[in-house]
């Protein structure tokens, strides 16, 4: 039965179907109302589980890696400069390899301070070594969830869930949740091999010099590019569950035999997809929901992106003095294919710069435009907002 | 018992039953205060413990992968979270309804300055973690840079004496106070020049419910530019002198002393280490950093009174200093 829920409620909810038994968070808008919504749960009884409200979010991912390593199934979320805080506790995590999952209620980043939702923040941890799957929809957010933390035990690699911040957690919308049996069927109790246990005392964090240290990324890389059949089995054995697929990987939808394709992260994907629907005068397209960032699933996406003359990549952050993050990746996994779409790329909906229907016929436009083709553009900033010389 | 001579080894060894959490072999200098301070923590703790260790040298010496001189469950993650990876430890231990008790190890960097934010957080939330600080007052790790620990007047690598300076211009931080604020259940301060008070601490704050802070000066040969065969003798006289006070608070209240018999001047002290050289060259601003030194070793004996009134077995002169097997014999 759909239920009417505000993204973060249901969140809160499904990671307590997930039984973690530690908690810890420091608040930052927009990830605050999934972290209430477990404290209240905590509170009410509804959740057996140690909530720790910690003074910074370098604790908060701290307090999670103890506790995972500890023995017990953990969780958090942050957005934003909290994400930033954490980063060098994520790395940490991760190149520990201790499996924990962590909502990122995606937002911008300062300066100058900006609340609202971009995924400058999630890409800025592109390198840390963490699973990133990016949802398009609550729904997707609510079952990736549940996916998520069986990735991350299975291939003991944490697993960032990556929510569009407002656009997705602060919406209301009848969503499915789970039961706790199909859940539990799904998601057997956390057990981490490594753990730290004085029955079998080991030291875990140890200094690890030149004759290892490469074996020791190697192994994560390998780990990471392995866990992508994971993560597509995953969402297939949840799938058999509840009867709703997330897109594994990649996903290629609308019109399949659209010459044209865009890509795109996260929520953006819906407002394009009922762009195309509403005008049938605009060009057909083929959609590639890119849901696993990390890792970058290049041979799922060059199957998706097959028969494609052009590929609009869409994104939602970019690295300034270079043009987009996925963009460039994305031309290198396809640069392998015998008859490559040609790749544009561009950066819309910075900092919560609404993104409205149009902006389906604008990126068409400036793919097809004879106006600076090919170039890296933020495709809805506006020049009479800019300086003469910046324009 | 006594079938055989007590000074047989195997009786002696018998009569030992102590737990190593620290084996020895670990890449350590010779005398380090902290190698020592983190045997008789672990020691005292005994085995069912779980181990969160800040960067640092502690962490270095004893774990170079694929070694490990530790015979307990450790971590070691970043810097300055050791205390915040402990809460979460022990926030795990305690969903499961295990005993298993939950130790944070940190040098005065990972106390009192980058571990600060986490540990004041641990404390006020009531973990029950204790959380054990080697100081040794600079970061030797990196090659004896000065922290907020340091001493007045230390020379250290960033606190070098000149022209216009006579080593670091700053006061130690008072962390007594700031822990004292926090008024957790148990909190005090001990010294590797007294095994025995250092392990009665250490039981003492296994046996309290909540957070629990143990600060160890632990001397460093390296930094402090003294003797390794004198680590002992120098942390003694850092507290015979009054400039590192070894007391225990409860609930933020002073509630015992280590009281010191006949306190030693300053100078017995400094003289001995070549971070303090320049404070013996024969020119007025010495002469003034010394006097200034002193001041603050006269404070502290007057602020927690520990000027003792005879010659009581547990002071600086009587309490056990040297007789293996700490307090069993004591």
């Amino acid at each position: 039965m759909a239920l009417a829920l505000e993204g973060s409620q249901a969140l809160a909810r499904t990671v307590a179907l997930c039984r973690p038994q530690v908690v810890a968070a420091y608040p930052i808008t927009p990830q605050t109302h999934i972290v209430e919504g477990i404290a209240k749960l905590v509170a009410d009884g509804q959740l057996a589980c140690e909530m720790v409200s910690v003074e910074s979010e370098h604790s908060a991912a701290s307090v999670a890696l103890g506790a995972a390593a500890a023995g017990s199934r953990a969780y958090t979320a942050s957005a934003s400069q909290g994400i930033l805080l954490m980063a060098e506790v994520l790395y940490d995590i991760s190149g520990l390899r201790i499996p924990l999952v962590m909502t990122c209620a995606n937002r911008a980043l300062s300066g100058p301070l900006n609340i609202w939702n971009d995924q400058q923040d999630s890409m800025s941890m592109r390198d840390s070594g963490w699973i990133q799957l990016y949802c398009a929809t609550n729904q997707e957010a609510v079952d990736t969830t549940v996916q998520a933390f069986r990735i991350a035990e299975r291939c003991e690699i944490p697993v960032m869930v990556c929510v569009d911040g407002f656009t997705l957690t602060h919406t209301l919308e009848p969503l499915e949740l789970p039961t706790a049996e199909q859940v539990d069927g799904f998601l057997p109790a956390y057990a981490f091999r490594h753990g730290l246990d004085p029955a079998e005392p080991r030291s875990l964090g140890t200094l690890v010099g030149p004759e290892h240290f490469s074996e020791v990324r190697h192994a994560h890389h390998q780990a990471m590019m392995n866990a992508q059949a994971e993560i597509e089995q995953a969402d297939a054995d949840w799938a058999a569950v509840v009867g709703r697929h997330c897109g594994g990987l990649v996903e290629a939808r609308g019109d399949p035999e659209a010459r044209l394709g865009i890509l795109t992260l996260g929520s953006v994907l819906g407002t394009l997809e009922d762009a195309m629907d509403s005008d049938p005068e605009l060009p057909r397209a083929r959609f590639i929901k890119l849901r696993s960032f990390r890792p970058f699933p290049a041979e799922a996406l060059r199957q998706a992106c097959e028969g494609l003359d052009h590929l609009i990549v869409l994104e939602r952050a970019l690295s300034p003095g270079a043009g987009g993050i996925v963009g460039p990746e994305v031309q290198t996994a396809l640069i392998e294919m015998a008859e490559p779409p040609r790749v544009h790329n561009y950066a819309a909906g910075l900092g919560g710069r609404d993104l409205s229907l149009d902006l389906y016929s604008r990126i068409v436009q400036a793919a097809f435009g004879a106006e600076r083709p090919r170039e890296f553009a933020i495709i809805d900033a506006d020049p009479e907002l800019l300086p003469e010389s910046d324009r | 018992m006594n079938e055989q001579p007590l000074h047989h080894l195997d009786t002696l060894r018998a009569r030992q039953p102590r737990f190593r959490g620290l084996e020895s072999g670990h890449r350590a200098c010779q005398g380090c205060g902290e190698a020592l301070a983190a045997r008789l923590t672990t020691e005292a703790a005994g085995p069912d413990v779980v181990v969160a260790n800040a960067t640092g040298c502690l962490e270095v010496f004893t774990t170079p992968w694929p070694q490990s001189a530790w015979r307990l469950p450790w971590i070691h993650s970043v810097f300055g979270n050791t205390a915040a990876v402990a809460a979460g430890m022990e926030a795990a231990l305690k969903q499961q309804g295990r005993a298993t008790q939950v130790l944070a190890f940190a040098g005065d960097g990972g106390t009192f300055d980058i571990g600060f934010q986490a540990l004041s957080g641990m404390m006020e939330r009531g973990h029950d973690v204790l959380f054990v600080c080697f100081d040794n007052e600079a970061y030797m790790n990196t090659g004896v840079q000065r922290s907020g620990s340091t001493p007045h007047a230390a020379m250290t690598t960033t606190s070098p004496p000149g022209e216009l300076r006579m080593g670091k211009r700053h006061m130690k931080k008072d962390i007594l106070s700031i822990i004292a604020a926090h008024h957790i259940p148990y909190a005090a301060t001990a010294s590797v020049a007294y095994p025995s008070d250092l392990r009665k601490k250490v039981r003492r704050a296994m046996d309290t419910e909540g957070a629990s802070f143990l600060q160890i000066h632990s001397p460093c040969p390296l930094g402090w530019g003294h003797d390794g065969a004198k680590t002992i003798e120098v942390a003694r006289l850092a507290v015979q002198t009054g400039l590192f006070p070894v007391i225990e608070m409860e609930r933020g209240e002073l509630i015992g002393t280590l009281p010191i018999r006949d306190p030693r001047p300053v100078s017995d002290y400094l003289k001995l280490q070549n971070r303090f050289r320049h404070l013996f060259a024969s020119e007025y601003r010495a002469r003034k950093e010394l006097e200034h030194l002193q001041a603050i070793a006269n404070r502290n004996i007057e602020r927690f009174e520990l000027r003792g009134v005879g010659s009581e077995s547990y002071d600086t002169e009587g309490a056990d200093t040297v007789h293996r097997g700490g307090d069993r014999w004591a």
